[in-house]
């Protein structure tokens, strides 16, 4: 690749030397002091003193603990049934002072299922919210990655043909991504209005008033999917721009080899385009799951994480703690905790795509 | 081919051009939207909205908003702010990543690998997570200027550009793009006797047409649209940028109108950008023809 | 020795005229964006610089919505003005982080102030405020009428049967989309603000007010719990919408969506103009009297001001009935002093607001006073629009509990 009979460090450290500095200043410095907070117990604003508490931070986000919870019995011994199922005692009587358990002190529910005959297994989180907003980045990331680099990928085959007219298509699909995401959040907001909202004027027009009313971000089953679904219309073109400048670096020369062996337009995809795609298809996948890992600005704009935790993400936890709530040594341990997720993921990715040359 | 009739063909065409109309109508709604809401007064705007009324310029149509946004903030203020941050951060981060980028995949040196994984690594972190740190840092830098050495970057354009130069994704996205650049011609250059910046700037540069529209339009997305930096960095109104200034028309009361207009006029430098970029981006791909 | 003359002149000049000059003086305001907020405050300056020679204040005004934010951000980089303003419920904190000292102003200047314009912290003042605000219900005489309900007075407010009485027969009329507008849609400090006094009415509150020490008992105790449940029948049995569009809040009490809103009186010459029959009425009696929420925006002195005197020296100069009128006549809020309010039209007697600044005086109760706040606030939101949205009351409010006292306990008791 790089040549390889002569070495060149002058130069090599003269090119790349103005951003390996800037970058080590104003990245690597940076969050190297924040991995440190985030074994201090620093708060954004305090006259306390700073102090180490090791990995206190981290033990206050991630513990989870298992609990047996067996349904309540009258005094007969029977299992009491309230409408033909088992009755059972409220979590908060056993976390809450419970001179057995002191250690579930301060955790919740998470979510509970059955093991087999009466009793159930109770998954408790010391911070169920964080929890809850792992569960929903991956929802998100795993739903967007794909579903976007694939509409992208269409969009750019349908983009890139000899049609009079064509760059003006190009522009509108790619339009979405000018605009600011705190400003396309707030105009989908208006659209996603539950009663006269745009969206569900058109549904009801459509069908004629079969669809009632649906409040798309108030109801905590259709928060995060309109959510995705806005992030998807707002990213795509951008993606299909990627896959535009792609398609462009395929040589002509194998195409018109392919139609003199008569080949089928899904062969010409097969054998031609999609091999010739490889390397924007890592970089698409790439940059498609940092961003989305770096879900905010919707939920800020559109739900605050709600309704009931529905839409709570893991940057906007580390944002909402760090700085909203002030706690600057628990939002660095969640950014932390975000970056070795990442990491893990693209190191997966890297391994998934290697060359396997 | 040639069995295909002429009425085939235009229905053919006519078929493809209804696909691209549909899906064009999609991608746009909110942006007519906007721009129509931006002429009505609040009270219809919010009547508007829910119904086909909200993408004609119907009722009681005025430029009243756009006046009233003016005399609410220095809109023009922010709006030179933000180009000019944005503008001298995209050319800088263009000219010093690509370099990065060029001396990874081409130049044979010591350490090229470790500092490329690391450079990669960090365009995992977010930038709020090192946001505080880095004010701390800022606020204590040394400065160079005119009237000598002074310390502390706050209100200042270059605390706004400098940090945001050089990043992980753009030296990322040029190092994808290079490799799948012909690489004998550059062995041949060398062979020939040519240096790495004449290698640089007079073969691999113009090759890189769309890969620089990229990446600029990535980076000038990122920078226009800053908000939590400069709001942390600049106490002085005037050296505020757009997104802190969208804050001035979130009163209790919310003058939608107001927002529409200032929301359509903060978009059209990017709208305009993209444009001027696309007509490049096409004239580099059509002048240097395709490689491979 | 011409030139040496002249040059020793200039210096002597130059000296002199700096030992007259005015020490400058920094102030930030939350006002950006805000006309008429901004006209007030830089006339006072105006004023202040143009009656005496040894201060000058210089205004730099921010957003309302990032202005928190900035002050945290320029006190981390060391960068904070002489002269701030502070929204009352968060002066504990930033007195106790250090970022403001104690306002030395003159104490009978303030003697028959507002108490919820007084920002005492440990004791002392920190900052003092122009104006305060309250909230009322808002609806209109008629309907009242036909809805054959009575009047309520701050002496005599409705009961918690009478209210629920008032939603359901507004409900029952079919007459409006909902029964009460109470600002779901308005997200942020709205909440404390407006929804906790209903709490304390019930008896409960967000954190134990003797020690500051725990929410344990007062956020979950059996006067919470009733609170919750009360709260999410609101929202269950459909008399408000737990989700609200902004524009509704903004507009909908106008448009006749809604038959009672939940409304602070900067918000009270919008409903007038809709309707010219718009009355204003005291908060509910839960059990513990009516509530509603006091202070809203002070003044007051940063940490670093080399010129605390300056600073306290403009500050008093703002307070002067005048610039409390002019205040009060541009953005509907409460002049502090009976005096100003006898000066502005709405809210002199018989003035179509003064029934707010007897709601203020009767039935204001401030926030929590603690650092604290900041974060208690911000967990009583969540709780409050968890329950709105279903969530189980009592674990919920637990959880806000254990929240609460895992912040106070990691700030090591905020100093209380």
């Amino acid at each position: 690749m790089a040549s390889r009979f002569t070495v060149s460090n002058r130069t090599g450290w003269l090119m790349a030397g103005p951003a390996v500095l800037l970058i080590a200043g104003f990245v690597i410095l940076p969050f190297l002091l924040a991995v440190g907070l985030s074994f201090t117990n620093q708060r954004l604003v305090s006259p306390n003193p700073t102090e180490f508490v090791g990995l206190a931070n981290y033990n206050q986000l991630l513990d989870l603990a298992l609990l047996t919870v067996e349904p309540l019995k009258d005094d007969a011994g029977q299992t009491v049934l309230k409408d033909g199922v088992p009755e059972y005692p409220p979590i908060r009587s056993l976390t809450r002072n419970n001179p057995d358990r002191p250690d579930l002190n301060g955790m919740r529910e998470w979510f509970s299922f059955s093991s087999g005959g009466d009793a159930r297994l109770v998954v408790l989180a010391r911070d169920v919210v964080f929890m809850k907003a792992i569960v929903n980045t991956f929802t998100f990331v795993i739903v967007v990655a794909p579903v976007q680099a694939g509409l992208a990928l269409c969009l750019a085959l349908l983009i890139n043909q000899r049609l009079k007219g064509i760059n003006i298509f190009r522009a509108i699909y790619f339009m979405p991504v000018v605009v600011s995401i705190v400003v396309v959040s707030l105009l989908w907001r208006l659209i996603y209005d539950g009663q006269s909202g745009l969206l569900n004027n058109l549904l009801g027009t459509l069908s004629f008033g079969m669809i009632p009313p649906i409040d798309w971000l108030g109801n905590p089953s259709t928060a995060l999917g309109s959510i995705i679904a806005m992030s998807i219309w707002q990213a795509v073109g951008f993606h299909m721009v990627i896959w535009l400048s792609g398609l462009q670096t395929i040589s002509p020369t194998l195409y018109e080899a392919a139609a003199i062996e008569g080949a089928s337009k899904w062969q010409v995809f097969r054998y031609i385009t999609w091999p010739g795609l490889r390397n924007t298809a890592v970089l698409i996948l790439i940059v498609i799951t940092m961003q989305a890992f770096g879900l905010f600005a919707q939920i800020d704009v559109m739900t605050n994480g709600g309704p009931l935790d529905s839409t709570h993400t893991i940057v906007f936890q580390a944002i909402e703690r760090g700085y909203g709530k002030q706690d600057i040594s628990g939002g660095s341990t969640i950014s932390v905790i975000l970056f070795v997720i990442v990491l893990s993921i693209s190191l997966i990715q890297r391994w998934l795509t290697r060359e396997k040359s | 081919m040639a069995l295909i009739s002429p009425d085939n063909r235009g229905l053919r065409l006519a078929t493809r051009y209804a696909v691209l109309v549909l899906i064009a109508v999609i991608f746009i709604f909110p942006l007519v939207f906007m721009l129509m809401s931006s002429l009505k007064p609040d009270q219809q705007l919010l009547l508007d909205s829910g119904s086909l009324r909200a993408f004609m310029p119907v009722g009681d149509i005025s430029l009243e908003n756009y006046s009233a946004a003016f005399r609410r903030a220095p809109v023009a203020t922010f709006i030179f702010n933000s180009v000019l941050v944005t503008g001298i951060t995209v050319v800088l981060s263009l000219a010093i990543c690509s370099a990065a980028g060029f001396a990874f995949v081409f130049v044979n040196w010591k350490g090229r690998g470790v500092m490329l994984s690391i450079l990669l690594a960090t365009l995992i972190i977010p930038f709020e997570t090192t946001a505080i740190p880095l004010l701390l840092l800022a606020s204590k830098l040394p400065w160079i200027g005119l009237d000598g050495i002074t310390w502390g970057w706050l209100n200042s354009y270059r605390v706004q550009i400098v940090p945001f130069i050089a990043d992980g994704l753009t030296i990322y996205l040029f190092v994808q793009y290079f490799k799948d650049l012909p690489h004998e011609l550059v062995e041949a250059a060398r062979v020939e006797g040519a240096s790495w910046p004449q290698i640089y700037r007079k073969i691999v540069m113009p090759l890189s047409g769309p890969i620089l529209a990229t990446a600029a339009i990535l980076k000038f997305l990122v920078m226009y649209n800053q908000y939590l930096w400069p709001l942390m960095v600049t106490q002085e109104e005037g050296y505020r940028p757009v997104m802190v200034g969208l804050q001035y028309f979130f009163q209790l009361n919310v003058a939608w109108g107001e927002v529409m207009a200032y929301l359509s006029m903060i978009t059209v430098p990017v709208l305009a950008f993209y444009l001027y970029l696309q007509k490049a981006f096409i004239a580099s791909i059509a002048s240097t023809g395709v490689k491979g | 020795m011409n030139a040496f003359k002249l040059a020793a002149s200039v210096a002597v000049m130059a000296w002199a005229s700096a030992a007259h000059s005015a020490e400058t003086l920094t102030m930030w305001y939350h006002g950006a964006g805000n006309e008429v907020e901004s006209k007030i405050i830089n006339q006072i300056i105006t004023d202040f610089n143009g009656s005496q020679s040894d201060w000058k204040v210089e205004l730099q005004s921010f957003p309302q919505a990032a202005y928190n934010d900035s002050v945290v951000a320029g006190a981390l980089a060391g960068n904070l003005p002489d002269i701030l303003d502070v929204d009352g419920p968060n002066m504990p904190n930033w007195a106790w982080a250090g970022y403001m000292q104690p306002l030395k102003i003159d104490e009978t200047k303030i003697a028959n102030f507002l108490p919820g314009t007084k920002g005492v912290w440990n004791g002392q003042l920190y900052s003092i405020g122009l104006w305060d605000a309250a909230v009322a219900l808002v609806t209109r005489k008629s309907t009242l009428e036909e809805l054959k309900l009575r009047t309520p007075t701050v002496d005599a407010p409705w009961t918690k049967d009478e209210f629920m009485a008032a939603l359901d027969a507004a409900k029952a009329s079919g007459k409006w989309e909902y029964a009460l507008d109470l600002g779901t849609a308005w997200t942020g400090e709205w909440y404390p603000y407006a929804f906790s006094p209903f709490l304390q009415s019930f008896g409960g509150d967000i954190v134990d007010r003797s020690t500051y020490k725990t929410a344990e008992g007062a956020l979950n105790g059996d006067a919470a719990l009733a609170f919750g449940e009360w709260w999410q029948g609101l929202f269950k049995n459909g008399y408000a919408q737990a989700t609200q569009d902004p524009a509704d809040r903004d507009g909908g009490f106008a448009a006749g969506k809604y038959a009672f809103s939940w409304n602070g009186n900067w918000a009270a010459l919008g409903a007038l103009s809709a309707f010219e029959d718009t009355v204003f009425l005291p908060a509910p009696d839960f059990g513990n009297g009516p509530k509603i929420g006091a202070a809203s925006w002070q003044f007051g002195v940063s940490a670093n001001s080399k010129h605390p005197e300056g600073a306290a020296a403009f500050i008093e100069f703002a307070l002067q009935d005048k610039y409390l009128a002019d205040f009060s006549n541009g953005i509907g809020l409460i002049p502090a002093t009976p005096t100003a309010a006898a000066m502005v039209d709405n809210y002199k007697e018989g003035g179509p607001l003064a029934v707010f600044a007897d709601y203020s005086n009767k039935s204001g109760l401030v926030r929590p006073v603690t650092p604290g706040y900041l974060v208690q606030a911000k967990v009583f939101e969540k709780a409050a629009a968890d329950i709105a949205n279903g969530a189980d009351v009592a674990a919920t409010l637990d959880a806000a509990v254990d929240e609460i006292n895992a912040d106070i306990e990691k700030n090591n008791g905020y100093g209380h």
